[in-house]
């Protein structure tokens, strides 16, 4: 059995990459034999000089900056906010209740729907953008902290509590954290791609960044930059999901 | 709480008239409830499920306050202790800590370095045979080996009184006898004193020097028997007679030795 699993542990991201590799492949080959117009879908390979006259100019490295800030200030501030009050609500039947009306209202409304406010209280800028991207990952947060702590075994507080951790804090730091971690990092790894998709939204509008620049582009008709900055994105969102996976794995070990 | 009559101190826990109504006392679980503990002893409180063992216990341990009477428990052995150290019934180890940090649980809060803590934690993981395991994740154990864990967590506090609650109740009848003769090993080298709720009569003729019956609604304390010497021979004569006893207390029927089916002497 551990063969097989390891096995499969081999050649998952090889075979993934392989996927990759075909798809570049499939579309170089399908621009080049005409079946689709360079002026629809550039080929892969006409990307490299118009990435490298991005880089040259700075333009790429600039998009990337702001739009790391606006993502990880959004993601910072809408995943703490939303994961304390999900926690609050979860393990607080009162609080639940009183906000249960309010959570109903504002949780429907996508981000992308508080630009014109986000504009209005906060300006075209950095805060702005933070705003609305901050408010798509609170909502995922919410909920995930919420289920989180309503699916803790409640036998465990009687543990704690026979054994010297009956009050607040040693129900939360003893029990509620720890029991609802798991949770709490599948809302943040939700929120983490979550948080890409918004930071488009949220720049289009004209905060500078990755998802102005698309705009910038498709606006001249430069197909090439919108795939090089699609492609960007892709790899940004691949390279924190890893990162993250990588500080999950450590803290969840104790789940194998 | 201590106004002297604890001078006696060889009484490890005191329970007076103690009765639990979770309705404003309009009906009760426990009513006119009687026992008292003395230090080294093995008391076993035996009775159906759902006659109000558990909560007992825990009424015991002060984790429930009664609803009337009065509850004595003494002091832990040493100043870094607790009153009482609680095994629960499925072991409830806190999946997301090694075996070792589920024993020293406990340990957290109570005045003492980081090394002395690991250390006694340690002591007690060898204790119960586990010393090994130490650094594992509770998944990765048997269910016999998480019941261990858990005895050790409830010894490493060095309690006044070692609670159970049918501690081997969800193991197989293989791994159930192993622990149970783990546990009188324990016992006679730890000298604790303990008190073990089962529903099952013959774990806890093995077992206990006491056997205390809680039984009828609302629970209360129907006998109070001295199991006899040890080693225990389950098939002997003396056992038989006892189990009939305590099968005849718990069903509510006349005490058969109190109704002269059998002399004193045979008991």
């Amino acid at each position: 059995m551990s063969r097989r699993v390891g096995h499969q542990r081999l050649h998952r991201p090889f075979l993934g990459a392989v996927g990759l590799i075909a798809m570049f492949g499939l579309w170089e080959a399908s621009v080049r034999m005409g079946l689709v117009s360079s002026g629809l879908l550039p080929a892969p390979s006409a990307l490299i000089p118009a990435w490298l006259d991005e880089v040259k100019g700075g333009f790429w490295q600039g998009a990337i900056r702001d739009s790391m800030t606006h993502y990880l200030l959004g993601l910072v501030i809408g995943s703490v906010l939303g994961g304390v009050a999900g926690l609050l609500c979860g393990a607080v039947p009162m609080l639940d209740a009183l906000l249960s009306g309010v959570v109903r209202v504002l949780r429907p409304i996508p981000g992308l729907a508080w630009v014109p406010f986000a504009i209005l209280w906060f300006g075209l800028d950095t805060a702005g953008a933070t705003f609305v991207i901050a408010i798509s990952v609170f909502w995922i947060n919410f909920y995930a902290a919420h289920g989180a702590v309503q699916s803790i075994d409640r036998d465990l507080f009687e543990v704690a509590a026979a054994f010297g951790h009956g009050g607040f804090g040693g129900r939360l730091f003893k029990v509620v954290l720890p029991a609802a971690m798991p949770g709490l990092m599948a809302g943040l790894r939700t929120g983490l791609g979550q948080a890409w998709m918004s930071v488009v939204a949220a720049e289009l509008f004209g905060v500078p960044g990755i998802g102005a620049r698309m705009m910038q582009a498709s606006s001249l008709l430069a197909t090439d930059l919108v795939v090089i900055y699609m492609l960007t994105m892709a790899l940004l969102y691949a390279l924190t999901d890893m990162a993250f996976m990588l500080v999950r794995n450590r803290i969840l070990g104790w789940q194998g | 709480m201590s106004n002297g009559e604890e001078a006696a101190s060889d009484v490890m826990v005191r329970l007076r008239n103690v009765g639990l109504s979770h309705d404003g006392s309009r009906s009760f679980i426990l009513r006119g409830v009687d026992l008292e503990i003395r230090r080294g002893e093995f008391v076993a409180v035996l009775g159906p499920s759902g006659a109000g063992k558990s909560t007992l216990l825990r009424i015991a341990m002060k984790l429930i306050a009664p609803t009337e009477g009065k509850v004595t428990l003494a002091p832990p052995a040493t100043a870094q202790g607790r009153p009482a150290g609680l095994v629960f019934q499925d072991a409830k180890l806190m999946p997301w800590r090694t075996v070792q940090r589920n024993v020293e649980l406990g340990l957290e809060g109570l005045a003492l370095g980081h090394v002395e803590r690991h250390a006694r934690a340690l002591d007690a993981l060898r204790l119960v045979g586990l010393a090994e395991q130490a650094g594992r994740w509770p998944r990765q154990l048997s269910g016999g080996q998480r019941q261990r864990v858990g005895v050790a967590r409830a010894l490493t506090v060095e309690p006044a009184l070692l609670l159970m609650d049918e501690p081997f109740g969800a193991l197989d009848a293989i791994t159930r006898a192993g622990l149970q003769e783990e546990l009188l090993r324990i016992w006679a080298q730890t000298r604790k004193t303990i008190l073990f709720v089962t529903h099952d009569i013959d774990e806890a003729m093995i077992l206990a020097d006491r056997i205390v019956v809680l039984a009828g609604h609302p629970a209360s304390v129907r006998g109070d028997l001295a199991v006899g010497p040890r080693p225990r021979d389950r098939g002997g004569p003396a056992m038989q007679i006892l189990a009939e006893r305590l099968r005849a207390l718990i069903a509510g029927d006349p005490d058969p030795a109190e109704a002269g089916y059998w002399r004193a002497s045979e008991i």
